[in-house]
């Protein structure tokens, strides 16, 4: 154990160079990190929302409302098919996550299943003897339904963030149907978490002409192919339920006020296969009135005047400014495949954040000054050299940190402290192993060497132990807690690399240069 | 030459198993004690666990809490828990989950039934009371800023929902389970079965008098505080290992001095580490809970009280019941090659 070879040496010299290095650029702002040369490290360990302010919202996907609806969905294709070929059937609707019907006559069962096979609804469906259809999702398709839905949740999430214009968002998935959003340095969420979770469906519909105008009440005895949606303006309109146009033709949407009366407005353009669309339904509908629908409320429903070609028109409706925004960013993002409802918000001011980032300062260095001088006073020379150690430890947990790119929270803080304290442990039995060993009258290299190796395994399982303990923190806990597993772990191992390794060189180059007879320890 | 502090005599003999029924009796107190005062005086839980609406509100002069609950109770918003947090001017605002109203409840179902076309009764029935929840608790939290005025600054504002809550309780627990678990395993895979009992029985020692003292001072019981518990663990363990690494040597090299003599004095010879380092972490815990400020403050206190537990438990529990565990002496150390030298060491 006395023994390091000269790559040993230069190895460990090496590590302890790179350390310093990639620990540097915390001493930076973010200017000048940003201004340093592509070849030097410029990673910076990332601050939490508890110490930079901004807010953490955990967002719930609705997931099996999407589910319900592509089964309404495939129940409206079943119900296409079967007219379509003049098929007789009864009681066609979706329960317990099937859609089933009964054919009249089953021997048609066969026809049936070969018409669904050409023409899929989007479930499979099967048909037992008495004509009974049963169509329902596999296993595997709910699954890959479930990965899909999250996937586009986030994606579209991240689209209006950025169209919002927050600054490094985080947004990533958690569990099977969980959105984590962290906005730094954002104080109020209340307005985005608006902007955020809300789907922003929008479909283009005629107005029935077959009843006449909006009314109060909710009508009943509808035609078919027709629906009664409350409208923003009060009261409901009938509007038939074939979508001409969706909010995915749309190419661009801008906030804007109205050219006569000054009122807030969203301007839209579609895509050219879109603007073909609208044009051919403007102009075959001139004098009927068009629907524009948001999440299954009417908007508005202006009457078509003439046709409109270009493929551009506006929304209007009972808007404040900031709603127009809202809306512009919601259509420009597209619309979310399912709803999203919070479950758990957290904000945290920027000026709170700084006074914890002060406080933390301060406890470690007042943690770090008490234990050195502590070290000092107990063990001399010795406790010059656990010092310096210290310091390196200090340094590389930093550097790995950066590294990694983890992010340091409050109780990060008081996880770099703790494994401040599990490194002077390490020492503190080395140093005392040595002291027993000097006393059983070994010389001064014989009880080096024999407190190095003695002291070596118990080190060893005191450090894998917190690691254990910690690794499950890391697994089980959430946010910041996650941060101090984190901090905790990192400086665990590098606890093992300074103790053994770099208080030993220390002490095996005084050696070589000192030779001393008697160990001041 | 200087040669240091030599805190603890290295001549030092305690006779620590003197007492051990003593103190085992004593642990025993502690830790149904704990589990009676966990189980009917219960836990302080924080939001994490509880729910609920937490805020840290910055007035712009030091507090008036009785004027400031007075306000607060004009909102019927439930039981308000106000607490000063460090400087005079700041409040933790703590509210109960807020329950719905039947108006939430049909204005929820209202704008879920236009949202949603068929949208079924089931569905219906377990969709409106979330979003009725949700609005209640968005509502609460703006009563709360309308009612304080302007002139406050929202330092930090939390919401969890009930489920999440729930959710956290479990995944604390599974962690913790799971850690001690491990360790066990691990000293066991180190050692023998009888440490690895010995040392899960000192955990659960400390964890569970460190949730009762909880319980017992009424200290806000959160994610923090879940974490600090497994640091206590890993701590623990990390004293018991030491002395355990200890035993295990001396019983390689001292196979015929009685047991209880030996652990007697396994534990001497490392007193000396022993008090250095919880005094040295002790340091760096205190200037954590004196500087650190009031987020970090449960936390600290819960390490003090971890520190001083731990290096009990290891002294006069774990290393003690090693006694009634009908050790194999031959077996133990086995597996550890510089073991066998010490112990043909003279």
């Amino acid at each position: 154990m006395v023994n390091f070879s000269k790559w040993q040496t230069w190895l460990t010299l090496a590590i302890l160079v790179l350390g310093i290095i990639f620990a540097a650029p915390n001493l930076l702002t973010q200017q000048q990190a940003d201004a340093l040369p592509g070849w030097l490290p410029h990673g910076r360990i990332n601050l939490g929302l508890d110490l930079q302010g901004g807010s953490h919202l955990l967002f719930q996907v609705d997931i099996d409302a999407v589910v319900r609806e592509r089964l309404e969905s495939a129940k409206d294709s079943l119900r296409d098919v079967l007219r379509k070929n003049t098929i007789n059937y009864t009681g066609l609707a979706v329960a317990n996550d099937t859609v089933t019907a009964q054919l009249t006559d089953p021997s048609t069962r066969d026809h049936v299943l070969s018409l669904l096979r050409d023409s899929p609804i989007g479930v499979t469906v099967q048909a037992d003897d008495s004509g009974k259809l049963t169509g329902s999702f596999s296993d595997q398709e709910i699954r890959q339904l479930k990965g899909q839905i999250i996937e586009q949740s986030i994606e579209i999430v991240r689209r209006r963030i950025d169209l919002e214009g927050v600054r490094e968002p985080t947004i990533i998935r958690q569990g099977d149907d969980r959105i984590i959003v962290q906005l730094p340095g954002v104080g109020d969420p209340t307005h985005l978490q608006e902007l955020i979770g809300k789907t922003a469906k929008m479909t283009f519909h005629f107005v029935s002409n077959q009843i006449a105008g909006p009314s109060q009440q909710k009508p009943t005895n509808l035609p078919p192919g027709t629906i009664a949606l409350p409208s923003k303006d009060g009261g409901f309109e009938v509007i038939e339920t074939r979508v001409i146009l969706t909010g995915e033709n749309l190419l661009d949407a801008q906030a804007g006020t109205h050219p006569t009366n000054g009122r807030p407005i969203v301007n839209f353009e579609f895509d050219s296969s879109g603007a073909r669309k609208f044009a051919r339904a403007t102009t075959d509908g001139v004098g009927r009135r068009f629907a524009i629908v948001l999440d299954n409320e009417v908007i508005s429903a202006p009457r078509i005047n003439e046709p409109i070609p270009g493929g551009r028109g506006f929304i209007e409706g009972q808007f404040t400014p900031q709603q127009t925004h809202d809306l512009a960013v919601q259509l420009r993002a597209g619309a979310l495949p399912a709803p999203l409802t919070v479950l758990e918000k957290r904000t945290v001011g920027a000026e709170l954040g700084a006074d914890s980032i002060a406080t933390g300062k301060l406890a470690s260095v007042m943690g770090l000054a008490l234990v050195v001088v502590a070290v000092l006073i107990t063990y001399g020379l010795f406790g010059v050299f656990t010092n310096i150690a210290l310091m390196f430890n200090f340094i590389l947990l930093v550097a790995s940190m950066s590294l990694l790119q983890a992010t340091l929270t409050l109780p990060g803080i008081a996880g770099m402290v703790l494994s401040l304290g599990i490194a002077v442990d390490a020492n503190v039995l080395i140093h005392e192993r040595i002291r027993e060993e000097i006393r059983a009258a070994r010389r001064p290299v014989m009880a080096i060497d024999a407190g190095y190796r003695h002291a070596f395994w118990t080190i060893f399982d005191s450090h894998l132990t917190t690691i254990i303990s910690s690794g499950f923190l890391w697994m089980f806990g959430s946010g910041t807690v996650k941060g101090f597993a984190v901090t905790l772990i990192l400086g665990t191992i590098i606890s093992l690399f300074t103790a053994v390794v770099v208080t030993r060189l220390q002490i095996v180059l005084w050696l070589r240069r000192a030779r001393p007879q008697v160990l001041p320890i | 030459m200087y040669h240091g502090l030599h805190l603890i005599p290295h001549d030092t003999r305690i006779d620590f198993m003197r007492y051990h029924k003593i103190t085992f009796a004593f642990s025993l107190i502690m830790v149904v004690g704990s589990i009676l005062l966990i189980a009917f005086k219960g836990l302080n839980f924080g939001v994490d666990f509880a729910g609920g609406i937490l805020m840290e509100v910055t007035a712009p002069e030091p507090a008036d809490l009785g004027k400031l609950r007075s306000q607060l109770e004009q909102l019927s918003l439930g039981e308000a828990a106000l607490q000063q947090f460090g400087k005079p001017e700041t409040v933790l605002i703590r509210l109960q989950h807020q329950a719905y109203s039947p108006q939430d409840l049909a204005a929820a179902a209202d704008k879920l039934k236009t949202e949603r076309k068929g949208i079924s009764k089931d569905e219906l029935d377990r969709l409106a009371p979330v979003y009725a929840e949700q609005e209640a608790q968005q509502r609460a939290i703006a009563a709360v800023k309308t009612a304080l005025g302007p002139g406050y600054t929202y330092d930090r504002t939390e919401f969890v929902g009930p489920k999440v809550g729930s959710e956290l309780i479990h995944d604390a627990i599974l962690a913790t389970a799971l850690a001690l678990f491990g360790i066990m395993l691990y000293v066991w895979f180190r050692y023998e079965w009888q440490f690895g009992v010995n040392c899960l029985v000192a955990l659960f020692h400390d964890c569970i008098t460190t949730v009762g003292l909880f319980a017992l001072i009424g200290w806000q019981f959160d994610l923090t505080t879940v974490a600090a518990v497994l640091t206590i663990a890993g701590y623990s363990v990390n004293d018991t290992v030491v002395i355990y690494d200890r035993i295990r040597e001396e019983l390689r090299r001292y196979k015929k001095m009685p047991l209880g003599e030996l652990l007697s004095m396994s534990i001497n010879r490392t007193l000396s580490r022993t008090v250095m380092t919880s005094g040295l972490t002790l340091l760096s815990v205190l200037a954590i809970l004196f500087f650190g400020g009031e987020v970090l403050r449960g936390f600290a206190l819960a390490m003090t009280w971890g520190i001083v537990i731990g290096t009990y438990s290891t002294i006069c529990v774990a290393s003690p019941m090693l006694i009634y565990m009908n050790l194999r002496r031959d077996k133990v150390g086995t597996l550890r090659p510089d073991a066998e030298k010490a112990a043909s060491r003279p």
